[in-house]
């Protein structure tokens, strides 16, 4: 097994283009690793992006923040600025295992793993984030919910690696927030996930929105019907429990040791009305 | 009651514990921890399939892979009779123990092992492992206790006949034994009875969850001598264990034991100490075995499933008339499930004319069951405790005034024979009436819950030597590994006998060679037996104090008094000297007749059963089922709290373990029989932020029969959270629940049903 860290964007695209059996990036470890140790997997070559400025870096870009890809948790919940734009993202990666792992896991670590589960990913949707994908032919920019494919593959190719996320800057009127369901109340797969991004007015009239599930299908899931639901509204109880069914229908479980198709589809409601709630109330409709 | 106990210096207090430093230090040895030169590292291979015939083993390219020194199958071990030997308080049945650490013929759960190999690397052990070729021949499973008692159940051991059935069996059945216990008349009692609830009950095996895997290093030599390092609840245990396994003479067996990571019952048995050891004597170098927490779960053992039906009647007034218990528990692979104590203690806390008790063992295509703390109480009384809090609401009477009306007390029979002496259960149920927590007020979707639980306690056979040293100071060699604060305990008990500073008595654990033989750690009797034992060697010790003051002086021994850690002349007329210390007297030693060394070995008879209730609050999150412990309340009558935060400690822990139990703990197997959740992130125990801080109430009716009035208490908080959790979520929903682990989507489940 070869360990590199290269120092650069186009050193790393350089090692992903040469032709190895089975090339792994390395984040923060903290699924890799396990699954390495596990005898899950054996990567042949771990390309260590930890070294590489524009990975490892939180950026403002302008309009925009670009999060490194290597960031961990940790720091991530220490940024007011971020904290205060995007609330429901911060907290959805706050909740990635405890203390240790947050001191290592990565948003973009959590993306390309490409878990159905994925704390991170439904808030990256519902807050229209994209990432910055580099390869052989330079950059390109994808929205966060076309990386997921299925549960494990993602659409970044093998000689491309995700260098950061971009997010929006703060705007008054619009809030995110993230819950999820576990029995336990930390140390545990998500049951299922809920993100929900509202933009409201000064009169609270909700102007736009964006709801993504996580856990309940094969990957995670965007509403459709969620903008149609909120938009006009002040998210008044009836509104609620329309977006519930909404999030209900849009449910393709599985039955596992995690949860019973029946339970995680029920359960998904519940938890779409709860975030949106807490959404709204914390872009100022309360 | 019991008298009162005298005022003490040391017992009662909250000494500093010995291995305190050592452990956050992380200079603590702990299984794993252990390494020898030139040793080698040993794998198992372990049955994929649930249930198997095996046709063949083929270990050829294995044993010929470069670094392979050593490799085990069914072969290397002898056939040992089947046949029931009392080892301790339990009966083991060593051709069952051969059979369950190295299959033979046939495999009889997933992860059963097949053959083990030592290495000089961890990586080719693991390549050897995938060398080794197995055929199979897959038989049909049963998992659950009720299908594997149905005719038509796939049978797991043909030459499995039902004991204590008449006639005997003709037919081989997956039902090892029946057993039942029962007093007067229960229709006669039913008859009587103005309210009768009949329920059936479901519970789940539950692993130990000890944070510390399996671990152990053997070594044998070329002339027998072996010598084992080992993760283990007791060394000579594991000696007896290997010496009947592997028929090797016991002398030649030398074990160590680490400090241990945990054990809760889960560490009694062996696993990998006599596959390490017929390795070594393969390879004749030391072989290191540590078990991944997969193997952990899928090859150590839970303790029992269970499927049971109970039917108690009472009198408008609470007076329980009768009661009618059957119980089916999950044995794993092998017989030998907790039964006997699950029906022994079923009824124990109360006092019941009219009672029956019948019980069955099964074997189904799992892991063989192991003790876990009061092994067989929790899951019966889990059950009969439902019952009764069901029977307190429907006769709109309070849970803890049902429970003392009908509660065991001092001279009440129980239903398994003996009559009980001075115990506390009363004591507990009163002390839970006036606690705060049970006088507090509770908001919507909250509920609380009670319940009460019993546990023998036991002695049996302790070791203890105290060596004086020429300073004063003390080496107190114990024979069983502590796990929940004995060498504290045991020293502060040694430290009050000997009149010293408890920082002056040093408690080691010590190898099988340096003392008797001591029974293991379990039973909550370390504290109680080990007591028993210290304090004779300490009175041996005082003895020889004597004696040589009375030599020094010349005066006759009877001459001489000991008092608060001085000797002294009895009166004026006994003569005129000056109390000597027992260092001054140690400091001697040499010129009086050498070192001065107290010994005990002793088989303890007369421990105090234990009584616990505890008090539950609950929120139950009505939209997704979740339940939050808001609060909870441990009530124990300990006898005596040698060290009251190390008893706390055992009231916290046993608590957490069963509302982990209660809420979310069971095995996932899959249509194979293969276990999916062989893992802490899906076998779900309470993690620290799941809990409040438990609060505990110790209650003291101390045991006659012990110097320090000790009782037990390291099993008995295991027993009462299960009902306690159940009628606190039947407070804040109304709806009883009958099968664990109430875990979330089963909640919702009986939320959507009732609306
Ligand atoms: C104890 C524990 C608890 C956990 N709890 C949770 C939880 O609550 N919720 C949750 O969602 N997850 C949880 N996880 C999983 C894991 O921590 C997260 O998925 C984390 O975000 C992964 O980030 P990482 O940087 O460590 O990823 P890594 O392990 O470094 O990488 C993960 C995968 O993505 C690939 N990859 C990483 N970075 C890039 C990149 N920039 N471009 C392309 N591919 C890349 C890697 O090759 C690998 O396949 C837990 C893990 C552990 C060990």
């Amino acid at each position: 097994m070869i360990y590199e860290r290269p120092n650069t964007v186009s050193e790393a695209v350089e090692i992903l283009s040469k032709s190895h059996e089975k090339k792994s990036i390395l984040a923060g470890g903290t699924d890799l690793l396990v699954q390495m140790r596990s005898g899950y997997y054996r990567p042949s070559h771990i390309v260590d992006i930890k070294n590489i400025p524009e990975a490892t870096q939180i950026r403002d870009d302008g309009d925009t923040f670009l999060v490194g890809a290597g960031v961990p948790g940790a720091q991530l919940s220490e940024h007011v600025e971020l904290i205060k734009a995007w609330p429901g993202v911060i907290e959805a990666m706050d909740l990635i295992g405890s203390t240790q792992i947050q001191g290592r896991a990565t948003l973009g670590g959590n993306l390309c793993n490409a878990s159905p589960a994925a704390d991170s990913v439904p808030a990256m949707i519902a807050a229209d984030a994209t990432c910055i994908i580099a390869g052989p032919n330079g950059y390109r920019e994808e929205k966060i919910e076309n990386v997921v494919t299925a549960p494990g593959v993602s659409s970044i190719a093998n000689n491309e690696f995700v260098v950061s996320i971009r997010l929006a800057k703060f705007k008054t009127g619009r809030a995110d927030a993230y819950l999820r369901f576990i029995p336990r109340t930390e140390m545990d797969i998500a049951v299922v996930g809920a993100a929900v991004c509202v933009l409201i007015d000064k009169k609270g009239i909700c102007l736009n929105a964006k709801v993504s599930l996580g856990a309940v299908a094969p990957t995670q899931v965007v509403i459709e019907t969620a903008p149609q639901i909120l938009i006009g509204t002040r998210l008044d109880e009836e509104t609620l429990d329309k977006l519930a069914k909404a999030a209900r229908a849009s449910c393709n479980p599985i039955d596992d040791k995690r949860g019973t198709i029946e339970y995680r589809t029920s359960v998904a409601g519940v938890l779409t009305k709860r975030a949106a709630k807490i959404a709204f109330d914390r872009a100022g409709g309360a | 009651m019991a008298t009162a106990l005298k005022d003490f210096k040391w017992v009662g207090t909250r000494a500093v514990r010995p291995d305190g430093v050592e452990k956050v230090t992380g200079r603590a040895k702990f299984g794993a921890d252990f390494s020898l030169p030139g040793m080698l590292i040993g794998k198992v291979l372990r049955s994929p399939h649930a249930h198997a015939k095996i046709k063949s083993i083929n270990i050829e390219a294995a044993r010929t892979l470069n670094g392979v020194k050593a490799i085990i199958t069914g072969s290397d071990f002898n056939e040992l009779p089947s046949e029931w030997v009392p080892a301790g308080e339990v009966q083991i049945n060593f051709r069952d123990l051969s059979r369950s650490i190295m299959a033979r013929n046939k495999v009889l759960f997933e992860g059963h092992p097949v053959a083990a190999v030592a290495a000089t690397s961890e990586i080719i052990a693991r390549e050897a492992l995938a060398l080794i070729k197995v055929e199979y021949e897959i038989l049909p499973h049963v998992i659950d206790v009720e299908a594997a008692m149905s005719p038509d159940a796939p049978i797991l051991h043909e030459d499995l006949f039902t004991a204590g059935v008449e006639p005997s069996p003709k037919t081989a059945s997956n039902i090892a034994k029946r057993v039942d216990y029962s007093s007067g008349n229960i229709d006669d009692g039913f008859k009587e009875a103005d309210v009768i609830i009949e329920k059936h009950f479901t519970t789940q095996p539950v692993h130990q969850g000890y944070i510390e895997p399996h671990a152990t290093v053997a070594s044998a030599s070329e002339d027998g001598q072996c010598s084992i390092w080992t993760s283990t609840q007791g060394q000579y245990v594991v000696r007896a264990y290997c010496s009947e396994v592997l028929q090797l003479d016991i002398s030649s067996i030398r074990v160590t034991p680490s400090e241990i990571g945990g054990g809760f019952g889960g560490k009694t048995t062996v696993y990998l100490e006599p596959l390490a050891l017929a390795l070594s004597k393969k390879a004749f170098r030391p072989v290191k075995m540590v078990m991944s927490r997969e193997e952990v779960f899928r090859s150590s053992g839970p303790t029992s499933g269970s499927s049971m039906k109970i039917k108690i009647g009472a009198r408008s007034d609470g007076t329980i008339t009768a009661a009618d218990v059957e119980l089916k528990y999950q044995a794993g692979a092998f017989p030998g499930s907790p039964i006997m104590p699950g029906c022994m203690c079923a009824l124990a806390p109360y006092n019941i004319s009219n009672a029956k008790v019948v019980g069955y063992d099964v074997v189904v295509n799992r892991p063989k069951v192991v003790a876990y703390r009061a092994p067989g109480a929790p899951i019966s009384e889990y059950a009969v405790e439902c019952v009764i809090n069901e029977i307190a609401t429907k006769l709109n009477i309070d849970p803890l005034d049902i429970r003392e009306k009908n509660a065991a007390k001092e001279g009440t029979r129980a239903l398994y024979g003996p009559q009980f002496g001075a115990i506390g259960y009363i004591e507990t149920l009163l002390a839970a009436r006036g606690s705060n927590h049970y006088k507090s007020k509770l908001h919507e979707n909250q509920g609380r819950g009670v319940a009460s639980g019993f546990w023998f306690n036991i002695g049996g056979e302790s070791c203890a030597t105290i060596n004086i040293n020429t300073d004063g100071t003390a080496e107190l060699v114990l024979g069983n590994p502590d796990i929940g604060g004995s060498r504290a305990s045991l020293a502060m008990i040694a430290a009050e006998a000997l009149g010293i500073d408890y920082n002056k008595v040093h408690p080691i654990i010590s190898d099988t060679s340096g003392l008797g033989y001591n029974f293991l750690t379990g039973g909550s009797r370390t504290t109680f037996a080990g007591g028993l034992a210290v304090n004779e060697a300490a009175e041996d010790v005082v003895r020889q104090i004597r004696e040589r003051a009375s030599k020094i002086w010349d005066i006759p021994e009877e001459a001489v008094t000991w008092e608060d850690g001085f000797v002294r002349p009895a009166g004026t007329n006994a003569g005129n000297f000056e109390p000597l210390s027992l260092a001054d007297v140690a400091g001697m030693a040499a010129k009086t007749g050498g070192p001065i060394s107290g010994h005990a070995q002793l088989n303890a008879q007369g421990a105090g059963p234990g009584f616990g209730t505890h008090i539950c609050d609950v929120e139950v999150d009505e939209e997704t089922g979740r339940v939050t412990i808001l609060r909870y309340t441990v009530v124990q009558d300990v006898g005596k709290a040698i060290h009251p935060s190390y008893v706390e400690g055992q009231m916290q822990g046993g608590a957490s373990q069963g509302i982990g139990w209660a809420l979310n703990e069971e095995y996932i197997y899959d249509e194979e029989g293969k276990l999916q959740n062989a893992g802490f992130l899906d076998y779900r125990i309470p993690v620290a932020s799941d809990l409040p801080m438990i609060d505990t109430i110790i209650v003291e009716v101390p045991n006659p029969r012990h110097p320090y009035g000790v009782k037990g208490v390291g099993e008995v908080p295991i027993v009462p959270p299960m009902a306690a959790v159940a009628g606190a979520i039947a407070d804040a929903i109304g709806v009883h629940l009958t099968d664990l682990p109430m875990s979330p989507p089963r909640i919702l489940k009986e939320l959507n049903k009732k609306q």
